[in-house]
């Protein structure tokens, strides 16, 4: 078994996602079958084989370098679920709203 | 007015000949949802009243008689930003958001003449090939209510399927267009990666993802895709080349055209033997109409599914860490910190197949399993490239069924991931190749419509749509209509 609980939780914690205590079990195995799965790629031999990342062979697509209209900030609003002075307003960062980072 | 009964370029003439106004056309298309679609399950959102106002301004302003998309209907999959309309991905991550552009495709439709009529129900973020995986709604198979209508554009595909529109959008990262065409009797198109602009279609896998059409026949979907396709300032992936008339020498006929067969695509044990006969079927037709029929081998095939998941699952976990909770979408109540924002948000909000892709992703990428994992798989997809590349230096398309079963049972598949990622087999290697791939009609099994998938070569859609129509011409597959029958 290459995946076990404590690696789902780690993994989930770098996702930010919280796996449930009850359903943890479950979701291991399937992540490790999953995992199982696609590591049949280890038989194939890619020696020398170079990666291909994109979907098709086009490097550096520059545009021209001119003054373009924007969305209009209002509008970029309309779906923020909480605001305050012009600003999206999000629960403090620090602890007591403090500063001592 | 059931839309079964038209190609695009009829009711195009009947605007032209007032024999119906666009108003009228807009009203049998509410008409048909109304009578349909609480079976069927299609639709998300409905935009009547706006789409009724443009196509009251389209019979003021004339329909173009030179332009055959104006005035007409399409359905929008949920995951292609539409202005003013709400757009969730089928995913409560999205249930209110309602996006303030309009997607370069939609643009384009909408330039040329088309009207919006709502938005379409899907595998919540396209993670998924039986559209069960909507955080909304169930969909139904047109054809049996009990079977799935395939996905991830399931809502597009039992649209157009069940007459409600004459033609819709849907995305395709592994599959998605063309399977649930394959499913559900339709002509559907994966172009090749970079003709058609993804500003505005909600990212999953971006390098693999495409936006295209679903219709019954194979000049209406050429139709459309000439209305999609081209250069995209604000998609930098765009293809920088020409956009030819997908419909230029439809008509020509396959006389001399080089089909090939791989091999690895017929597995002549499979449960449904029907599906391979389907096809060789079509292939003898092919050879009587004069075309040459060659086997080839795509031998990385069967790498195709681990590095397939690998790979849009590590894009999608990237891509999908947008979704914070802060600047759109959903946001947890039930937050004390900013951390409790983005953790609680995200797995409030997405599904439980959304965060095993997250999940597979976030691990193929980590330190320690990126060569292992996401390095391998982008060796693997180039080997599987290749592969494609070196067929076509000595055949002109491919030729193969586009799934290994037809329409499964709702709930048959949905409590094992494994099943349901292995029916990608026969699709996945084309988004990974780039190349672009059509799925037809070209029989039944048990009342269930077959698909074929046409590949060509990279853009070369035109040879495909050649083709294609050479095929559906010498068939009657279009007569059969969906029944309606099953379900509960």
């Amino acid at each position: 078994m290459a995946i076990n609980e404590e690696t789902v939780k780690q993994v989930a914690k770098l996702a930010k996602l919280e796996i449930e205590e009850e359903s943890i079990h479950a979701f291991t195995k399937e992540i490790d079958q999953i995992v199982d799965m696609v590591e049949q790629l280890e038989e194939l031999d890619t020696e020398g084989v170079e990666g291909t990342y994109h979907g098709l062979p086009q490097k550096n697509v520059w545009r021209e370098d001119k003054v373009q209209k924007g969305t209009d900030r209002e509008e970029l609003f309309k779906n923020v679920k909480t605001r305050k002075d012009g600003y999206i307003e999000v629960p403090a960062m620090f602890d007591n709203g403090g500063s001592e980072a | 007015m059931n839309f079964l009964d038209y190609t695009l370029e009829d009711l195009h003439e009947k605007l032209v000949n007032k024999e119906f106004t666009a108003v009228e056309l807009m009203e049998s298309v509410y008409e048909n949802i109304e009578e349909t679609d609480e079976k069927v399950g299609a639709f998300l959102t409905l935009n009547k009243e706006d789409a009724l106002a443009a196509a009251r301004e389209a019979d003021e302003k004339g329909i173009d008689p030179d332009n055959v998309l104006s005035g007409l209907p399409v359905g929008i999959k949920d995951n292609i930003s539409t202005k003013g309309v709400r757009t969730t991905a089928a995913s409560k991550m999205l249930e209110d958001f309602v996006p303030v552009y309009d997607a370069t495709v939609v643009e384009k439709l909408k330039q040329a003449g088309m009207i919006s009529v709502g938005k379409l129900n899907m595998d919540e973020f396209a993670m998924g090939g039986s559209t069960e995986n909507s955080a909304l709604k169930i969909t139904r198979n047109p054809w049996d209510l009990s079977k799935v209508p395939g996905g991830s554009s399931g809502g597009s595909a039992a649209a157009v399927a069940a007459g409600q529109v004459p033609v819709s959008l849907g995305s395709d990262t592994g599959g998605s267009i063309r399977q649930p065409a394959s499913f559900t009797g339709l002509v559907g198109m994966k172009p090749t990666y970079g003709r058609v602009s993804r500003f505005g279609l909600i990212a999953f896998g971006s390098s693999l993802d495409q936006i295209g059409p679903f219709t019954r026949t194979v000049k209406d979907n050429a139709l459309v895709l000439n209305a999609i396709s081209g250069t995209d300032d604000r998609d930098g992936t765009s293809y920088r080349g020409e956009t030819p008339d997908f419909t230029e020498g439809i008509d020509k006929g396959v006389k001399g055209l080089r089909i090939g067969v791989p091999k690895e695509y017929f597995h002549e044990d499979a449960k449904e033997t029907e599906i391979v006969e389907s096809v060789r079927k079509a292939l003898d037709m092919y050879k009587k109409m004069g075309a040459e029929i060659v086997e080839v081998s795509l031998p990385h095939s069967k790498y195709g599914i681990p590095a397939y998941y690998i790979i849009a699952s590590s894009e999608a976990s990237s891509n999908l860490q947008r979704f914070d909770g802060i600047r759109y979408g959903y946001r947890s109540e039930n937050i004390g910190s900013l951390e409790d924002i983005y953790v609680k948000s995200r797995s409030e909000g997405f599904g439980l197949e959304v965060k095993r892709r997250i999940m597979l992703g976030t691990f193929s990428l980590s330190s320690g399993f990126y060569d292992a994992h996401f390095k391998k798989a982008a060796q693997a997809r180039t080997l599987i490239r290749q592969d494609f590349e070196k067929a076509f230096e000595d055949v002109d398309v491919l030729v193969a069924p586009t799934t290994t079963s037809t329409a499964f049972e709702i709930g048959g598949k949905i409590d094992d991931p494994l099943a349901m990622y292995m029916a990608d087999v026969l699709t996945v290697p084309v988004n990974l190749a780039g190349v672009p791939s059509l799925s037809i009609p070209c029989g039944f099994s048990e009342d269930l419509p077959v698909g074929m998938q046409i590949i060509g070569k990279h853009f070369d859609e035109q040879t495909i749509y050649r083709a294609a129509y050479a095929y559906e011409q010498a068939t009657d597959h279009l007569e059969k209509k969906p029944s309606f029958k099953g379900g509960e």
